[in-house]
């Protein structure tokens, strides 16, 4: 069967990112961007499937710029089979970005999409989902086991309060938690192949969708500032402190 | 018009986070209308018309609702929530799955894990790991909205007398079912309730070691939490992670120990009143957050912080 792999460019997990001066938004000029660390474990997922047997072909997708050809080549180095790039310069949200993935799925008939929990950049956690209600699919969000068997798909997904698991007719979407897996990382003569692979572009406008944000970002901040505080000696000072200053025990 | 609240419940009592997005709900303002959905919930859903400021409870009491199945609750919503101005749903692990798909079902962008209400249609909410906030302006007619428990406080749990009404919709998708659950049971408080955390990191070394921890928060009563670096190495279960993929909490007391201060994990905790760092290292960002740091081998400072409190 057909795995989608939807994938996002986002900055790099362990930047700090920062404000800019004028509020619109955050800093990404001269920034390292990577490909969001969920989606790397929805592509090692995908191709985990494939190297037991379950999946015979996998594609990856992005919405966003040219630039996000760099995360299309990785997710092939790492074992997609080929992709496509949905190109828009616009800011597009989660629910434009399903409405896109929708086409997609149209188009491709894949039996499995996986995506990353949330992207790190936004922190929406929405894309998933979404896909999963505009294409009438079941949700598995949150995976921390995927287990293929026949025409379902059990998924144990990691809540507050520890696991559930449930199980999905096919076609269905599952979201990727931390724990899935580890991915691997590219070999040197997997990333030479991947660029021989093939990778698809396509407009918005070929799939009828407009990305233009409704929600309007008004301003971006810094958060409120926590300064840091004083260091204490001994355990003593401590109790004493939180006992007498701050009045917390 | 008015705004529906989505409760959160174990079909006999409300969960706390409910009772802040009430409160969210009440600064948006308007008749303020709670969802209970569930099997059996009729106890939840007088619980839920009791809290202060709510004018309505309606009930789904049905099979297909049950194991708050995500795409069985969405079209619920979906269905009743086309009435309302607004619809808020906690952004717990159970919010966060089916709310995007109830704001799909509308053809309306969602706002996810907002933090303060500025106007009706205006929010703040955290980006990049809250190291950016963001305002943001939703031109949708009905506002799909998860909201962050810790940037509200919590609406009085007694004190309101809201009708209860039945509503007899019965949607089952018919695409999933539910398997088995497998959750996790502490005599200790709820880590996102509680008012002191204290949270153990990959310096713990191992599970056994968490112990100390526990012995700590019993003498506090206060909750356990951990880092991933302590979850992935499978010291302890996925319920106590603190961070940006884990729980966000924001109690009085924060006690790290043996905890790095990753941007992930500050995420989880940085809005904390109080936080103390026990860390080794003199120099771990942890200690940039920390009102109270203690440079310390935590195998010798933990046992003596239980000595002494
Ligand atoms: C997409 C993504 C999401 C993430 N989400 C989260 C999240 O939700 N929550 C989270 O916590 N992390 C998250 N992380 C991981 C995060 O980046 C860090 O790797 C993690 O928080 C590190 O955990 P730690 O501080 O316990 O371990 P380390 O960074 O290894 O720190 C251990 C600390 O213990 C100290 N120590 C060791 N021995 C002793 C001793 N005997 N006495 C005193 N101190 C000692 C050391 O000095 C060190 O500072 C995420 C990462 C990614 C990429």
């Amino acid at each position: 069967m057909k795995v989608l792999v939807p994938i996002k460019r986002v900055v790099d997990y362990n930047v700090k990112v920062r404000v800019k001066a004028d509020n619109s938004g955050v800093e990404l000029a001269n920034v390292k961007m990577a490909m969001n660390p969920f989606c790397e474990i929805a592509v090692e997922e995908a191709v985990r499937l494939k190297e037991k047997g379950v999946v015979t072909e996998i594609v990856a997708v992005t919405i966003g710029s040219k630039a996000a050809q760099e995360q299309l080549r990785t997710a092939m180095a790492l074992g997609a089979d080929r992709s496509i790039l949905i190109e828009t310069e616009e800011d597009a949200q989660p629910l434009a970005i399903a409405k896109a993935l929708k086409a997609i799925v149209e188009k491709e008939q894949p039996q499995l999409v996986i995506l990353g929990k949330q992207a790190i950049d936004g922190d929406n956690s929405q894309t998933g989902q979404m896909l999963a209600a505009l294409t009438g699919m079941g949700q598995g969000t949150f995976a921390s086991e995927v287990v293929v068997d026949g025409d379902k798909v059990k998924v144990t997904r990691e809540v507050d309060g520890g696991f559930q698991t449930v199980e999905l007719k096919l076609p269905a979407v599952i979201t990727t938690d931390l724990r899935l897996n580890e991915p691997r990382y590219a070999s040197l003569p997997n990333i030479m192949k991947a660029k021989k692979k093939p990778l698809d572009t396509v407009s918005a406008a070929d799939l009828g969708v407009d990305f233009t944000p409704r929600t309007k970002t008004l301003k971006v901040e810094a958060p409120a500032a926590r300064s840091a505080g004083i260091k204490v000696a001994s355990v003593e000072e401590l109790v004493s402190k939180l006992k007498n200053e701050a009045k917390v025990i | 018009m008015g705004i529906l609240v989505y409760a959160e419940h174990d079909n006999s009592t409300i969960k706390g986070a409910t009772l802040n997005v009430v409160t969210a709900a009440a600064q948006i303002g308007g008749d303020i209308t709670v969802l209970v959905a569930g099997k059996g919930c009729g106890a939840a859903a007088e619980a839920a018309a009791k809290i202060a400021g709510v004018s309505k409870v309606l009930v789904a009491d049905n099979d297909a609702y049950g194991h708050q199945l995500a795409e069985n609750v969405a079209d619920l919503i979906a269905e009743l929530g086309k009435d309302y101005s607004h619809i808020l749903i906690p952004a717990t692990t159970t919010g966060k799955n089916f709310a995007p798909r109830v704001a799909a079902l509308l053809d309306a962008e969602q706002i996810s894990e907002i933090i303060t209400v500025e106007s009706a249609d205006t929010f703040k909410r955290p980006i990049y790991a809250g190291n950016a906030i963001a305002t943001v302006q939703s031109s949708d007619s009905v506002k799909v909205i998860t909201v962050r428990a810790t940037g509200f406080d919590a609406a009085a749990a007694e004190g309101g007398s809201a009708s209860v009404e039945a509503v007899d919709v019965a949607k089952d998708a018919g695409v999933s079912s539910f398997v088995s659950e497998e959750l996790a049971k502490s005599d200790r408080p709820e880590l996102t309730a509680a008012k002191i955390v204290i949270s153990g990191g990959r310096g713990m070394q191992n599970g056994d070691n968490f112990e100390m921890l526990y012995k700590v928060a019993d003498k506090l009563g206060a909750a356990v939490g951990a880092s991933r670096a302590a979850v992935d190495a499978g010291f302890v279960p996925n319920d106590m992670q603190v961070g940006q993929t884990g729980k966000i909490v924001a109690p009085q007391l924060y006690i790290a120990v043996g905890i790095s201060g990753a941007i992930q994990h500050l995420a989880g905790m940085k809005d904390s009143k109080v936080i103390v760092a026990i860390n080794k290292d003199e120099e771990a960002p942890i200690f940039q957050v920390s009102d109270y740091g203690l440079v310390a081998d935590l195998f010798e400072a933990v046992p003596e912080l239980e000595k002494q409190i």
